[in-house]
């Protein structure tokens, strides 16, 4: 096992290095000088505290050169600092001399954005379960087809449109539901209790947003799965045995049917990593999203350049994450991996 | 084709997208309004005989929008998945053809853009270049075409042990006529199958870019940043936000049966 999980971080360190180049090749494609925009900023800004800038970031140098300081700095997790939002570190928090706290951009808005997709992906299993196994034992017949219909429109669906459309109507014609921010105002002089309510009354409609076409792909790839499932012989050999549908059902079809399940959540988390920009800018959630998406506008480097990697870097732990969990839940995987 | 059409779904699909496409090909035959002129004596007025569609805030007739609009929406989703495929069956004959060292840089590269949340890349290369129709095309096809790399090296490395590909190596056959004559045409239902499906998806990301700025620039307009507008006024004009909505709906709905039901028509594996 221990000889599995080495061989598999091993295997991290080259695509690490690719999604470096990668990330370091876009900060390149700008045109112009990166110290341009962030002087733009500030009128005042002189040539000399530019040649600063430049120096800082070691724009004086080749190329190559650049990319080894680079790699080097994103080693050590240092991310630098936001060029738009004061200097504020990007990553995590530091210290200055007066022992004065700055807390980390990402640091703040990365727990926003896992709890967002943690909360999406139990409403997505919570959901799509039940609905892809009623759309197997029912297939072709009424409740099956209205479920696939679902599942289609589900994907079709633009989740910007259907945020605008339920912020309508659940915020502005029937206000049952906050449809921007994290917390109401007074936040802070509500109790314990009262807090988790507010803020888990904010996230009804982003994690709906960001969870539904999730809930679509899941849906029929447990009903495909199903139907695979009920095929195999072994599932005959249960009913021949006598054992009762539900256990067949339940007990034997849809444990084996599940296991895929675990790779594909591990795939899906650059999806819902990425699609939170939409869903975060729209209900303006300070998340990792609306983060990424306000350093776009203002082409705040820094920040793009490390979001971009502790996405990616987010990714790849999430697949070692679902390949562990295959090799715990399969016993086939698992003995393979043990020898 | 007949096959294919006689699906249902692939039927449906294909009727939806044909309309679209022959409403956005003739849509400056059959435009009531020109789409980016300015009228600050109709702003947004509900839909009525004359704005089927309403108009916007700036007066001008969404109807008329909508239409130029699909042009934008068909023109991304087609050219930035012909880039996609065309990358894709680039690099997925080379990797599964030629297999070695080649073929385990090709998938590492695959893994390597798979695992950058592909909105975020997108994103931060728009941030780097102009927005613009051409460099949205150009940067969705180049952030999209890993699917297809690993469909065609599968179908390469599953073809390639085939007894007709094995007899006509043997008959002393080039690397060009086995891979153009043999390889490629038999893997091309699933190819086109996924760039049917990418079309959907690509639509979907096109009209998410220009809703949130970083798309399609106004004057010229998009599904996507109608919505923008839409947005803006939604208290008061719900047609703003209605119409732009359904359209991008239908199409990528369109897409997606299309796509489906030709996997289940070419398909015989899924045909139980």
């Amino acid at each position: 096992m221990i000889r599995y999980l080495l061989n598999r971080i091993f295997w991290m360190v080259p695509l690490l290095i690719g999604i470096s180049l990668i990330s370091f090749f876009i900060m390149h494609l700008a045109p112009g000088d990166i110290t341009a925009s962030e002087a733009s900023f500030d009128p005042r800004a002189s040539e000399e505290s530019r040649q600063k800038l430049r120096e800082l970031y070691n724009l004086d140098k080749p190329v190559i050169v650049q990319y080894g300081l680079w790699l080097k700095r994103m080693a050590t997790l240092d991310f630098g600092t936001s060029f738009a939002s004061h200097q504020r570190p990007v990553f995590w928090q530091t210290t200055d001399e007066q022992g004065n706290v700055r807390k980390g951009m990402i640091q703040q808005a990365l727990p926003i954005t896992l709890l967002i997709n943690v909360l999406s992906l139990v409403l997505i299993i919570a959901v799509a379960l039940p609905l892809g196994v009623i759309s197997a034992l029912t297939r072709n017949r009424a409740p099956d087809r209205a479920i696939t219909l679902f599942v289609f429109i589900g994907f079709a669906i633009p989740g910007f449109w259907l945020a605008l459309m339920l912020m309508y109507w659940t915020g502005v014609v029937n206000n049952w539901l906050p449809i921007s921010g994290l917390h109401s105002i007074g936040y802070e002089n509500m109790g314990a209790i009262a807090q988790i309510f507010d803020t888990l009354k904010h996230l009804v409609l982003p994690v709906f947003i960001s969870g539904l076409s999730g809930l679509a792909g899941i849906s029929l790839f447990v009903r495909n799965g199903m139907l695979d499932v009920l095929h195999q012989d072994y599932i005959t050999t249960a009913r021949a045995k006598g054992l009762s549908e539900n256990t067949v059902v339940y007990g034997h079809a849809l444990r084996n049917a599940l296991l895929p399940l675990i790779t594909i959540f591990g795939l899906s988390i650059p999806g819902l990593i990425g699609g939170s920009v939409i869903a975060e800018s729209i209900f303006a959630i300070p998340g990792m999203g609306k983060l990424f998406y306000d350093a776009v506008l203002m082409r705040d480097f820094p920040v793009i350049m490390g979001i971009l990697t502790i996405g990616a870097a987010l990714t790849l732990i999430g697949n070692l994450l679902a390949d562990l969990a295959y090799a715990w839940a399969d016993p086939r995987v698992r003995r393979g991996v043990m020898q | 084709m007949r096959r294919a059409l006689s699906n249902p779904m692939a039927l449906g699909g294909f009727v939806i997208i044909a309309i679209i496409m022959l409403l956005a090909v003739s849509a400056p035959l059959i435009v009531p309004f020109d789409p980016e002129a300015i009228d600050v004596k109709s702003i947004l007025l509900p839909p009525s005989s004359t704005h089927w569609m309403g108009t916007d805030g700036l007066g001008r007739d969404v109807f008329s929008r909508m239409l130029y609009g699909a042009r934008v929406s068909l023109m991304v989703g087609i050219v930035a998945v012909g880039i996609a495929t065309l990358i894709g069956i680039v690099l997925g004959s080379i990797s599964g053809y030629y297999r070695g060292w080649v073929d385990v840089f090709i998938m590492r590269l695959v893994d390597v853009m798979l695992s950058i949340p592909t909105f975020f890349l997108i994103l931060a290369v728009i941030a780097f270049l102009t927005p613009s129709i051409w460099n949205i095309m150009i940067v969705i096809g180049l952030t999209s075409w890993m699917g297809v790399t690993r469909l065609v090296r599968a179908e390469f490395l599953s073809l390639r042990n085939r007894e007709f590909v094995m007899a006509s190596e043997t008959l002393g056959a080039r690397d060009g006529r086995l891979i153009f004559r043999h390889l490629l045409p038999n893997s091309l239902t699933p190819i086109i199958v996924s760039s049917v499906l990418g079309v959907a998806s690509a639509v979907l990301v096109e009209s998410g870019l220009s809703f949130l700025g970083l798309g399609v620039q106004a004057p010229q307009s998009s599904w996507g940043n109608i919505l923008t507008d839409g947005k803006e006024y939604i208290e008061f004009a719900w047609w703003l936000s209605l119409f732009p909505g359904l359209a991008i709906l239908i199409t990528v709905l369109g897409y997606n049966l299309l796509g489906e039901g030709l996997r289940d028509a070419l398909d015989p594996r899924s045909s139980n």
